[in-house]
């Protein structure tokens, strides 16, 4: 029980050193993921199994898709064909293995094992859990909603405006575009708009 | 460990260069977070530390979103800069 507590603590902190000294965004990427599946089972050994759920969930699979996408979007390139070719190295990826499979072996003997001797840590079941986020806590669980919402209008706007400037880029903006397009009243509107600065 | 993680995350906000690598540190600092909070919580038996950890998460969650989607908007604002000079560029 306590073997497997730090196994897992120093799997988390293990990765999280090896994420800080990558050069590779994508290997930082991977070593994030095993730190957050290390404190996932920290979670659960604690006896939050609820909460290691959703680590893996939220943090694990949504929160690190929008890094990747993030990263696939930025890195494209010519130089990103020879980069692939080091990628398949098998030095790159083994050490990541490594770490996940003493996790998975550690989740597999917790499981294997009695449920007694989860009981150790202070358990805390999800009922309770969900009785205090909607009891004295509403007021907290309205608050995040809140900032939700203003973190995917907030995203969407920061990404609106780059696809509304490459538009106006593509669109080919002059005047016999314009009159190849409308007639008379496409061309008072690139008059206009050629008066006004 | 909770101490150990933040202090790394701390350092990698403090000394990487590149903004994804920021916007990871400051995962692992809000995730340490919700680790003491956790513990503290099993530690008492109260179902407090738990629900810290879901507001963190949710706060985790949409700053992430609004983080990488600023690093999109930049990168393209600077597209000849080097991705690794992304932090350098604001000045």
């Amino acid at each position: 029980m306590e073997l497997a507590f730090y196994v897992a603590g120093a799997v988390a902190v293990l990765s999280t050193t090896l994420m800080l000294t990558r050069l590779q965004i994508v290997h930082a990427l991977l070593y994030l993921i095993v730190s957050l599946l290390g404190v996932a089972v920290v979670f659960f050994l604690l006896g939050a199994s609820f909460v290691a759920a959703l680590e893996i969930i939220v943090y694990a699979g949504a929160i690190m898709v929008l890094f990747v996408f993030v990263v696939m979007m930025l890195n494209l390139g010519a130089p990103e064909a020879e980069m692939e070719k080091r990628w398949l190295t098998p030095g790159i990826w083994v050490s990541p293995v490594v770490l996940a499979s003493i996790l998975i072996i550690e989740v597999l003997y917790l499981v294997r094992g009695s449920a007694a001797s989860l009981e150790a840590g202070g358990r805390v079941e999800p009922k309770q859990v969900g009785i205090a986020l909607f009891g004295p806590y509403l007021i907290g669980v309205e608050l995040a909603s809140m900032l939700l919402l203003a973190g995917l209008v907030g995203a969407y706007h920061l990404g609106y405006r780059k696809a509304d400037k490459r538009e106006i880029r593509h669109d080919a903006d002059t005047h016999e575009r314009r009159a190849a397009i409308g007639g008379d009243l496409v061309l008072a509107g690139a008059d206009r708009s050629a008066r006004t600065p | 460990m909770a101490g150990i993680l933040f202090s790394l995350g701390l350092t990698g906000l403090l000394v990487r260069r590149n903004l994804i690598y920021v916007l990871m540190s400051l995962e692992v600092m809000l995730n340490a977070a919700g680790l003491a909070f956790v513990v503290a919580g099993a530690r008492w038996h109260q179902a407090d530390g738990q629900v810290m950890f879901l507001f963190i998460l949710a706060m985790a969650a949409a700053e992430v979103s609004v983080g990488l989607a600023m690093v999109l908007a930049i990168y393209h604002r600077f597209k000849s800069l080097d991705v690794d000079e992304l932090s350098e560029m604001r000045g």
